[in-house]
């Protein structure tokens, strides 16, 4: 019975922000259904104010929904809150610890918040400062680490209390390359080890590298969800790159005029291929007019045309 | 949560706030005293060897209670408007609100800090207080129970303009246009009795008067009112505020979206 429970369900989310003297009222969900079942890393894509940060805080606890149902492993947010908390830990976008603590102090802190006595977070917390590199500065005031550190120390607050469900928001915003696929690392790591992640992130290269399935958010709606794989093979527009041996001429460029194909340079063309449109089709035209084609390169993140396609759509 | 985590939350608020306190005591613990220490230097040992005994006691004696019941008042209330409203401004509140803690016991882990520094002000205050005079116990059951609940109740009335404030200037003007005034007309330097009759009845309505002349009652045994009222009066008003402070809370008014 408790494996078949997911372990985050939303139910028709809506949330409205309420109008004050300076802002409008905005309506940041517009009837959010998502389904994340146990041990899933789950991706929430969406431009800047979609909504991902709501939907994330109404999950966990920071914000108040207008309507709509979310349960946590099962319990509901409402009526059983106590429960619901247990299973989340949150890494926020925005750093939120108290910088005059120091790193120890911090996390075991949020453990006694758990209702986690200090002698079993003391050790629980030595064992996850050294897993995020962060154990020599325990003793250190936070203010004083690297912006790395401290998205670090962010996720291992979040880990103090071992949550099922890992909520990340934008855990790598600002974060260099080393760092960041260092922190993709430790993720897939306690995913690997039970833990369900859902990450919101602005870096599509991190949602496929990491997620599964992902859900696109747009202006407080979900306008597609599936797994990173279906997705690009239900909507990616592929864009292929061919470098000719010879030079494309103006007579063979009007015979291509039905093929989806734009002209870069003498020696070079794109071509885009819509979902379901094969390769073959184009090339065997394209050799039955003289060209013959020396290379083919993909011009980009597969995921990331999928994205601007979809929310250039939708706006 | 059961009872042993909820203790665990709770007193890991109160422990973070007292090592705060103690850390940033220049800040939090001296300040009063010096304040105070001044305020009997002038009006108890200057002005008050010239002023007339009250109710046989000396005018030292007579402010002495007073004087420490304001201190406790100023930091019960200075320290839940400060730990909250910053915790509110650096979001470190946020740790508290995802946490599974009930909101009963975060109400209670802010007060309780404010009661925390209030006593730790009292005990020395009046530790200073015996440099200058002596002081005679009449009851310390009274003593102890006045100091707690205006602790309780200033700490609470910190934590809703905490809540409200929306800047820092918000959390200095009730202090100051407020707390300060209905402070020092709340019987501390005199009895109301001595007072003309007009302004007598005025400062019934005052609900600091209650506070301070119980806390005067447990040490000298005079008070300008009745001591089951000055009682009934803090209770009254620490039911007022709790309900109204829980209530937000489970709105989340003033702490979340």
């Amino acid at each position: 019975m408790e494996d078949s429970v997911p372990a985050l369900r939303i139910e028709d989310l809506k949330k409205l922000y309420a109008k004050d003297k300076k802002v409008a009222g905005t309506e940041a969900l517009k009837g959010v259904s998502l389904t994340i079942q146990k041990g899933e890393f789950f991706g929430l894509l969406g431009p800047n104010g979609a909504g991902k940060t709501s939907l994330i805080g109404i999950a966990s606890g920071l914000v108040v929904k207008t309507s709509g149902t979310v349960e946590v492993m099962g319990s509901p947010i409402d009526t059983d809150p106590v429960t619901a908390k247990t299973h989340i830990g949150l890494v926020p976008q925005e750093l939120n610890f108290d910088i005059f603590e120091t790193p120890l102090n911090i996390i075991v802190n949020q453990a006694g918040y758990y209702g986690i006595p200090r002698a079993t977070a003391l050790p629980r917390a030595e064992q996850i400062l050294k897993d995020l590199g962060l154990w020599d500065k325990r003793d250190v005031a936070s203010q004083k680490l690297s912006g790395g550190m401290k998205r670090r120390l962010l996720i291992a607050r979040a880990l103090i209390h071992e949550p099922r469900i890992l909520l990340l928001d934008e855990p790598t915003a600002g974060v260099d390359v080393e760092l960041r696929r260092g922190m993709w690392e430790y993720l897939r790591k306690i995913n690997a080890a039970g833990t369900t992640i859902v990450l919101t992130t602005h870096y599509l290269e991190e949602a496929e590298q990491l997620c599964k399935r992902v859900a696109i958010i747009n202006k407080g709606e979900i306008i597609e969800q599936g797994s990173v794989k279906e997705l690009i093979g239900k909507l990616s527009f592929a864009t292929l790159l061919l470098d000719t041996v010879e030079p494309v001429t103006p007579a063979q460029i009007a015979l291509m005029r039905d093929l989806p194909v734009t002209v870069i340079d003498d020696n070079t063309l794109e071509l885009t291929l819509k979902p379901n449109e094969i390769v073959n089709d184009s090339i065997r035209l394209m050799t039955k007019i003289g060209i013959s084609i020396k290379n083919i390169r993909n011009s980009g993140s597969r995921l990331e045309e999928v994205f601007v396609n979809l929310i250039e759509k939708g706006s | 949560m059961t009872t042993a985590p909820i203790f665990i939350g709770y007193y890991t608020m109160l422990r973070k706030d007292i090592r705060r306190i103690l850390r940033i005591w220049s800040q939090t613990l001296l300040p009063p005293v010096v304040t105070t220490t001044l305020y009997y230097l002038i009006f108890g040992a200057f002005i008050g060897s010239q002023v007339q005994p009250i109710d046989g006691f000396s005018y030292m004696q007579f402010i002495v209670p007073g004087l420490v019941m304001m201190t406790v008042i100023t930091s019960a209330y200075m320290n839940t408007v400060s730990t909250f409203y910053f915790a509110k401004w650096v979001h470190t509140l946020d740790e508290l609100l995802v946490s599974p803690m009930p909101s009963w016991v975060v109400i209670a882990g802010f007060v309780s800090g404010g009661v925390a520094r209030a006593v730790m002000v009292a005990v020395l205050v009046l530790i200073v207080s015996l440099f200058f005079t002596h002081m005679t116990i009449v009851s310390i059951g009274i003593v102890i129970a006045a100091i707690l609940l205006t602790a309780i109740l200033f700490a609470l009335a910190g934590l809703l303009n905490g809540m409200f404030a929306k800047s820092f200037d918000a959390i200095s003007i009730i202090p100051t246009f407020v707390l300060t005034p209905l402070t020092y007309l709340g019987g501390v330097f005199y009895s109301i009795d001595q007072l003309p009759e007009f302004f007598r009845i005025i400062s019934l309505a005052n609900p600091v008067l209650y506070m301070v002349n119980a806390f005067r009652y447990g040490f000298l045994g005079i008070s300008d009112v009745p001591i089951g009222l000055a009682f009934g009066v803090m209770i009254g008003f620490i039911v007022v505020l709790l309900a109204i402070v829980l209530w937000l809370f489970h709105k989340g008014a003033g702490l979340k979206n």
